[in-house]
């Protein structure tokens, strides 16, 4: 066990690398919410989710929705690093004629189960994958990452109301709660506490958890594996940023990429974390 | 307004649909009984979902429903589908080509007493531009049934645009739809009238009208509004020389549009659009509503005439 954690902190670590190479290099997109992300998408990806990457339409698959589309980055990195598809195109991100797109396109990337981007629409969709694999019977399980900004929109309150009222209990709502959005903090841009409150009442299980302990992480999704009463989310508090101390709890880093001079310090702090978590 | 609305074609239709493919599943958004989903749901519980008074998570939940291999039918009106969820069509279920089908129906005026924030007047403006999708019309119940069946075996976003009100029929029951096919109603080589939907059987009457006077209309059906025929259309410009399109939608961006982009680049006539002139409707009877606004068998008539002198004019 102790072992496997180690081995997916370092995941996560590799993963929030790509992320600062691929924003530095395209010179453009949304590092801030990609790193606060890391260590979820690392605890799917690689120990939860029952995926194929050599048979990516494998019919039982377990479905990722990137609800908070901006977060593309990490998607990216998680994918090629699962072996969805080569490490090259990270390269690509935001370029001309790359698969990549600032935005997923399920379209084009292997893995990438839904087009996403518009805020509040991901959520919604995922909601119809549920109910579509409920209705097959099907053993698979939707998980949806939401930002807390994202929760704003009136469409994730539709979503949530339906995803309750047809007891989807094969969908898991995971909230990266970093408590900024491009304006500033949550709180003063528009105020969504009490956020657990809010999705207890919408019929869903709330399971509130920190979101870069990969053990709390792990628990936390089978907790909501192991309901079956109907939806569940995960309230993960995370920090914008998370792994880069320049970029950590800061706004202005939502969706601007770093200079090359920062990308170098954001890797050699990076690369120094990693040697920590061999120490530990 | 006599004969069977194509909503109610539509009810029946699903259900004949769903005995003979399982993916089928419907959805409404709390107007089962008007857009006649209840048909559906009723004979498959199952495989109905009502979402509520949800438009924009009625067409994402859709979006998931396709993503999973179901041929989803979200229905609601033509307002709320095209307008209240315009960028849930756009980015969820266009965008990835997913395989939805939207039945929108108490499209254009004939809502009636409902007024006009029920009226959808540039639905066909707004689906119409969006890449991926394509656009049916139908005219009667008999091309209902086609379309809704043709629209299941396609692959990708399709809208299908529906009445409230019956509509006097205009095809037989051995009507086969193709899309990107118009259909020649009747032949003359003065003047062409393409209509869409509940204009089609005015066109048709516009035609025997213009007949005894001297004037050959050959009249097209254009239900396969988004692909639409282009060769028809050129091959009718070039035969007739003038042009009538006939719809209950604005003459903004609807069949007029489509036809007048056409042929201002193919083989360009004169192009007299018969519409909603940019404005909102009202409250009131259909009929009343349709005499009010224009769309009428004495308004195809006029707009045939001009179309024609117009056309003289460029020829001399």
């Amino acid at each position: 066990m102790q072992d496997e954690i180690l081995n997916l902190k370092l995941i996560a670590n590799t993963l929030r690398q790509h992320v600062i190479r691929m924003v530095g290099e395209a010179n453009s997109g949304h590092p801030g919410g990609s790193l606060s992300a890391a260590d979820i998408l690392t605890v799917l990806f690689f120990k939860e989710m029952r995926i194929d990457p050599a048979n990516p339409q494998w019919q039982d698959r377990d479905r990722f929705v990137l609800s908070k589309g901006h977060a593309s980055p990490i998607l990216y990195a998680a994918l090629a690093e699962r072996g969805f598809f080569p490490k090259e195109w990270l390269l690509g991100f935001r370029k001309i004629n790359s698969p990549l797109q600032g935005h997923p396109d399920m379209k084009k990337v292997p893995g990438v189960e839904m087009s996403t981007g518009s805020l509040g629409q991901g959520f919604s969709t995922a909601v119809g994958m549920a109910l579509g694999l409920k209705l097959d019977r099907s053993p698979a399980r939707v998980y949806a990452l939401l930002g807390d900004g994202e929760i704003q929109e009136g469409i994730i309150w539709e979503a949530a109301m339906a995803a309750a009222h047809y007891k989807l209990n094969n969908l898991t709502a995971i909230l990266d709660y970093n408590g900024l959005q491009i304006d500033g903090p949550v709180q003063e841009v528009m105020n969504p506490e009490p956020i657990a409150d809010k999705w207890r009442s919408f019929g869903f299980k709330v399971i509130t958890i920190d979101g870069h302990n990969i053990s709390e992480i792990i628990n936390a999704i089978d907790t909501a594996r192991q309901y079956l009463e109907g939806p569940s989310i995960i309230i993960a508090r995370t920090i914008k940023g998370k792994g880069v101390s320049f970029m950590e709890n800061r706004a202005e880093w939502h969706g601007t990429a770093p200079k090359p001079e920062q990308v170098e310090k954001a890797l050699a702090e990076l690369l120094e974390g990693r040697e920590k978590l061999w120490e530990e | 307004m006599g004969g069977i609305a194509t909503r109610e074609a539509y009810g029946k239709a699903l259900v004949e649909l769903g005995q003979i493919n399982e993916k089928i599943v419907v959805l409404d958004a709390d107007l089962s009984k008007s857009t006649k989903t209840s048909d559906f749901a009723k004979a498959f519980p199952d495989r109905f979902f009502n979402i509520g008074i949800a438009e924009q998570n009625l067409m994402g939940v859709a979006a998931g429903l396709a993503a999973v291999g179901k041929i989803p039918f979200a229905s609601t009106f033509a307002v709320f589908a095209a307008g209240r969820a315009f960028e849930i069509i756009r980015n969820s279920i266009c965008y990835p080509k997913l395989n939805v089908k939207i039945a929108a129906t108490h499209a254009g005026l004939t809502v009636g007493e409902d007024g006009a924030s029920h009226q959808a007047i540039e639905d066909l403006a707004l689906m119409r531009a969006l890449p991926n999708m394509r656009v049916f019309v139908p005219a009667d119940a008999a091309q209902t049934r086609a379309i809704v069946k043709k629209a299941a075996d396609i692959e990708g976003p399709v809208y299908i645009r529906l009445g409230r009100s019956g509509v006097p029929e205009v095809f037989g029951d051995d009507y086969e739809f193709e899309p990107g096919k118009g259909k020649v109603l009747k032949d003359g080589k003065d003047v062409t009238l393409v209509a869409i939907g509940i204009m089609t059987a005015k066109a048709l009457e516009a035609a025997k009208i213009l007949e005894t006077e001297g004037i050959a209309a050959r009249v097209i059906d254009m239900a396969s509004l988004k692909p639409i025929d282009r060769e028809l259309l050129v091959e009718s410009a070039k035969l007739t020389q003038a042009v009538v399109t006939a719809e209950e939608h604005s003459v903004i961006g609807g069949l007029g549009g489509a036809v007048a982009e056409v042929l201002s680049e193919e083989y360009p006539v004169p192009v007299v659009k018969v519409g909603v002139q940019d404005v909102f409707g009202e409250s009131g009877t259909p009929d009343k509503l349709l005499e009010k606004y224009g769309l009428t068998v004495k308004e195809i008539i006029t707009a045939a005439k001009k179309a024609i002198s117009l056309s003289r004019r460029l020829q001399t």
